[in-house]
């Protein structure tokens, strides 16, 4: 298990810098120079000369990757172009906001998604297990943003309960107005999200029923349910498992269309800010980060599926 | 969209106002309410500002954007003069000043008793500091062209200065209302600020909002209000839903007319229109053919309706103009009836210049709004005449490298969003290349006149000339619309250079 963890560590370091080398080549592809932006177009030639030798937007290539690559080993993700600030300390900041809404939506949808995709499954034969696949199939077909939107007129505009969109200025340390500018962009993804995991839950479930060692387990003399808790929900968990790593990554990167729709000042508003901007800095900053939280929910998705199956563990030495 | 309002012509976005009376449609209703308000504010009331131009950093000479101005101007920082919300230029920190016989030198005598937020007190070594931040080598300010006829800046004593000029300029009083006085020990202020203005900056959270209290030491008038709260949105959706919910009491510009509605039939808002000085017009290469031929350019100036393309983009909104002068620009006439909708002559006008049969350009045209819109009703109105518009949609990138830059296209749309921008016309390398050596003379001498009277009428002069000469289509106006709840009252309609002053802002309770 150890050395599969070793291996599995190198592999994320080595898909980290290979993030890092076509990061900074595609954004190096994307035509204007961020001097131009900065400036403003009415600027001389040599105020952009000026600002390109500023953010050393005028030196080869090269040079641009090396530095590059030195600040990533020391984690310095180099300040903003346009606000001039730490692109680390504004992402730290930023992932405050991201990191709680993305892991309350998750856990909220693990609490809505296991329950009713097990019911869906053992009741499948029922009115209501029919209702249940029916509503989580709609429910991956709506799109977040207009879910939020929806969400927004009832609970905001007409009912008048949570404020509909913005953050407040002082943050956590307003801790009843953060919590309540959260409410609602949480339910939005995990509404969306608990639908598609349902029937993960639902598919994974009566794969299990039809098992052999079900029923075995009920020759035994175990009842239906306490077989199906005993061995049931650890074998149904392990494909579960591998979707739900790929559905934090998701939910975290999904997050740039409701932090826009409610105008939270996390990571989606800095990326597409940073882009409209051309301020390379953030925007690598953002995407780096970003992709080091998406290898890491894989990491520990892989890690947990080892956990949960030894069959898997075997197959890893 | 932050970034393109950002981009055109460096310049923020100046969102207009009325300085005619006439053309200030405010409602009865907000009048007679705002009368009311007067009497029963509550002094210590924060307003809550929604807003969608978040500043970049808090330093406007290094790239912060409009919405710096909306929220510092007049506000955090003030300027020797101060441009009002009617367009006129005033002294602000300046107690008096002298221009001498040959206009080359200007002495401003300061006000007493000025402190900067941090106590120090102003004298004209800020000033002439203040003055080099936007002239100096790294600034990227929109500014420093217009001051770079500067030649030397003196302080004989702590409260004058004395600036020395290398040619005329009518406009110095002008141009340095855009110049902040900030104390010259900040140091780096783009994540803080030293100003003298009525309110000081509280907190900024990037993403958020920005506060700003009143200023206990203020030289002025102490404002009506407790404090300013500017929140952002990146959305105008969640700016419009956070006014109906109360969350913000302003929204200081509407950039949809589809939102108006929910605002304009309740009896919780008020809804304000003032004039602005954004431009939407087609500007032809006026040194490629046929666009070099005044003639042709008349007659597609004929043949378009304005008047029904702005009632499709805006409604009832919005202002028609016949040239590139908004009616808070001093030199401002109604040309609207140079040119106007014709289009039986058009197709004459057309016939005599040479195009019996019509022709055919490309149009580049930004891939955001309103351009696309605008480039299909151009292209349905100018085939009535026979000429074959082809649209081609670009980036704002594209815009400024192609066109802005290369200079190569027939055609184009854009905004223009600057206050007094009619000097572009006296630029024949501006990008479209309209060449008049009567209206460069006009706008290059009308810099040297002795009076703003003079000055005046030299623009007013170049401003008939350019309508005649139909040097561009101009197709609109953008109006410029601030809508609040209905017990706040005293905010600018509209915001010359973006400014949003607050200190006058009443909210009652």
């Amino acid at each position: 298990m150890l050395r599969y963890i070793l291996r599995r560590l190198v592999i994320l370091l080595l898909s980290l810098f290979i993030a890092a080398v076509v990061l900074f080549v595609l954004l190096r592809l994307l035509p204007g120079d961020p001097a131009n932006a900065l400036v403003g177009v009415g600027a001389t030639p040599e105020q952009i000369a000026a600002a390109q030798a500023q953010l050393g937007s005028d030196q080869p290539l090269g040079v641009q990757f090396l530095s590059y690559l030195g600040d990533l080993a020391r984690f310095d993700l180099g300040n903003s172009f346009v606000s001039r600030s730490s692109v680390l300390d504004e992402i730290s900041r930023r992932l405050s906001v991201t990191l709680p809404l993305t892991l309350a939506a998750f856990v909220l949808a693990l609490v809505i998604a296991i329950p009713l995709g097990i019911l869906a499954a053992v009741k499948a034969d029922r009115w209501y297990g029919l209702l249940l696949s029916v509503v989580s199939q709609v429910g991956i077909a709506v799109p977040v943003f207009w879910l939020g939107i929806l969400l927004v007129y009832e609970f905001s505009l007409n009912l008048r309960l949570l404020p509909s969109g913005g953050f407040p200025l002082r943050g956590y340390a307003d801790p009843g107005r953060a919590i309540e500018s959260m409410v609602l962009p949480v339910l939005t993804i995990a509404i969306v999200m608990s639908a598609s995991l349902m029937r993960y839950v639902r598919a994974a479930t009566l794969e299990v029923l039809g098992s052999d060692f079900l029923r075995t387990a009920r020759a035994l003399g175990e009842s239906h349910t306490g077989a199906l808790m005993r061995h049931g929900l650890r074998n149904a968990a392990v494909p579960v498992v591998s979707v739900l790593g790929i559905e934090l990554s998701t939910t975290f990167l999904g997050a740039v269309v409701v932090e826009q729709v409610f105008s939270l000042p996390g990571m989606g508003s800095m990326l597409l800010l940073g882009i409209q901007q051309r301020d390379y800095p953030n925007i690598q900053g953002v995407l780096i980060v970003s992709t080091l939280l998406v290898l890491l929910t894989g990491f520990l998705a892989d890690i947990l599926q080892r956990v949960l199956d030894p069959r898997l563990r075997k197959e890893a030495r | 969209m932050l970034s393109r309002t950002d981009m055109i012509l460096g310049a923020p976005l100046a969102r207009g106002r009325a300085a005619l009376a006439t053309l200030t449609a405010v409602s009865v209703l907000a009048l007679s309410s705002a009368a009311a308000m007067a009497q029963d504010y509550d002094p210590q009331a924060v307003v809550n500002i929604g807003s969608l131009y978040e500043p970049q950093n808090l330093d406007n000479t290094q790239g912060a954007g409009q919405g710096i101005n909306e929220a510092f101007n007049g506000n955090v920082y003030e300027g020797l003069f101060v441009l009002t919300d009617d367009g006129d230029v005033e002294p602000k920190l300046v107690d008096s000043y002298e221009i001498s016989d040959d206009g080359l030198t200007y002495t401003f005598t300061l006000k007493d008793g000025v402190t900067f937020h941090s106590g120090e007190t102003m004298t004209s070594a800020d000033v002439k500091s203040s003055i080099e931040r936007v002239t100096a080598e790294n600034s990227a300010s929109s500014r420093k062209k217009t001051l770079a006829v500067i030649d030397s800046i003196e302080t004989p004593d702590d409260k004058t200065v004395v600036v020395t000029l290398s040619a005329p300029s009518i406009s110095l009083p002008y141009n340095l209302s855009y110049v902040w006085i900030v104390n010259d020990d900040a140091g780096d202020i783009s994540a803080s600020e030293d100003g003298t203005g009525p309110y000081t900056l509280q907190e900024w959270r990037r993403g958020s909002a920005l506060a700003m209290v009143p200023f206990e030491d203020y030289w002025g008038e102490e404002p009506t209000n407790g404090g300013v709260m500017f929140q952002y949105f990146t959305d105008a959706t969640a700016q419009n839903n956070a006014l109906l919910t109360g969350a913000v009491d302003i929204i200081t510009s509407v950039q949809s007319p589809d939102a108006l509605s929910m605002f304009t039939d309740n009896p919780d808002f008020t809804v304000s229109e003032g004039a602005s000085t954004t431009k939407e017009l087609m500007a032809y290469n006026d040194r490629v053919a046929p666009f070099d031929n005044a003639q042709v350019r008349a007659a597609l100036s004929r043949a378009v309706d304005k008047e029904k393309l702005l009632q499709a983009i805006w409604g009832d909104y919005g202002t028609l103009i016949g040239s590139f002068v908004p009616p808070t620009d001093p030199w401002y006439v109604d040309l609207t009836d140079v040119n106007a909708y014709d289009p039986e002559s058009a197709k004459e006008m057309l016939a005599e210049a040479g195009y019996p049969d019509g022709f055919s350009f490309t149009l580049d045209t930004p891939d955001y709004d309103p351009h696309p819109v605008v480039a299909q009703f151009l292209q349905n109105e100018l085939a009535k005449i026979d000429v074959d518009v082809k649209i081609n949609i670009i980036t704002a990138n594209e815009w400024y490298t192609k066109i802005y830059k290369a200079h190569d296209f027939d055609a184009t749309l854009q905004e223009h969003v600057n206050h007094r921008d009619i000097v572009f016309y006296g630029n024949p390398d501006f990008y479209w290349g309209y060449d008049n050596p009567e209206v460069t003379r006009l706008i290059s001498e009308s810099e040297s006149a002795h009076s703003m009277e003079e000055q005046t009428e030299m623009l007013t002069e170049a401003n008939k000339i350019i309508a005649e000469d139909a040097a561009s289509m101009w197709l609109y106006l953008y109006p410029q619309i601030v809508v609040s709840t209905s017990n706040v009252s005293g905010y600018p309609l509209n915001g010359l250079n973006s400014q949003f002053f607050a200190y006058d802002i009443q909210k009652a309770d």
